[in-house]
């Protein structure tokens, strides 16, 4: 039952998507194009998004498991750090230099973009990249530590 | 600044957003967990047993919407000027990028700031800058 309803949250969210102009690499930039002729519909599609979600985030909030029974995932980081500032700021490179983030991303993947298949294929090395270094961070933080002098 | 009001879609971009919206709060509120696209890709790649499949199904809705919007009504044009080069670049950067700063769009700048989180509000406000700073760098001073 979970999946079935993640299956029509991602098919949701992508009509959204592609509703929203978000989709259109072309539009993503005329939105982050402030000096340019700015365009800024997709200020729109946050602001509709969050109104939306808001409420929906204060009743998670406060129960301990979902309507379907599952366990209530939310995140309880609460660090301000260089990992999250500096990871944040490369994406947001990488998103101003093709105009995709990676839900859009998937979308035009979905609807056969040869150049989507490029970009998604470099994403995930780039998420797989992650993964392998922060596995090694993560075992060389556990050995002992050579001693220096 | 010039505003480009020929492009400017106000009320597609608004259904859009709510659209998103209502995903993100079906997710939470069904599943209870995080509509965050960077994140459900990012599990995937180090799966674990029983966290595989509801992964797979909400990629797969994502991908299947094009096919479905496409059934009741033309898809809007989608227009990528980046070149291979650049596109493996950008992808790149996104990819570390998201995982680096757990989250992306969806999951800092939808879900998060809907949860108020101050976490998110600090992402959110480093890739939009950082956004801004590449599309003036790449437009503007290198005239790409």
């Amino acid at each position: 039952m979970t999946n079935l309803a993640s299956f029509v949250c991602g098919l949701i969210f992508g009509l959204g998507l592609i509703l929203a102009g978000m989709a259109n690499p072309a539009k993503v930039l005329a939105f982050l194009d402030l000096a340019g002729k700015w365009d800024p519909s997709l200020a729109l599609v946050m602001g509709g998004a969050i109104a939306v979600a808001t409420g929906a985030f204060a009743v998670a909030g406060k129960r301990a498991r979902s309507i379907l029974g599952a366990p209530m995932q939310l995140p309880t980081a609460r660090d301000i750090d260089k990992r999250l500032v500096l990871g944040s700021v490369a994406f947001g490179m990488g998103w101003g230099l093709a105009g995709f983030c990676p839900g859009p991303a998937l979308v035009a993947l979905g609807a056969g973009l040869p150049k989507a298949v490029v970009f998604v294929g470099a994403m995930l090395v780039g998420m797989l990249g992650y993964e392998l270094v922060n596995r090694a961070l993560a075992d060389a933080a556990q050995r002992p530590q050579p001693r220096t002098h | 600044m010039i505003i480009d009001w020929q492009n400017f879609t106000p009320w597609s971009s608004l259904a859009g957003g709510v659209l998103i919206g209502l995903a993100a709060a079906l997710f939470v509120l069904m599943n209870g967990r995080i509509a965050g696209i960077s994140g459900v890709l990012g599990g995937l790649l180090q799966p674990r047993a029983g966290d595989i499949v509801w992964r797979l199904a909400f990629v797969a809705g994502i991908l299947l919407a094009p096919t479905l919007y496409g059934a009741v009504t033309a898809l809007p044009a989608s227009t990528i000027e980046a070149d291979y080069p650049v596109l493996i670049a950008a992808g790149l950067l996104v990819g570390v990028g998201t995982r680096f700063g757990s989250g992306c769009t969806s999951g800092h700048g939808v879900c998060g700031l809907s949860r108020l989180s101050p976490r998110s509000l600090v992402a959110t406000m480093s890739f939009m800058a950082a956004g801004f700073a590449t599309v003036f760098v790449t437009r503007h001073l290198l005239g790409a």
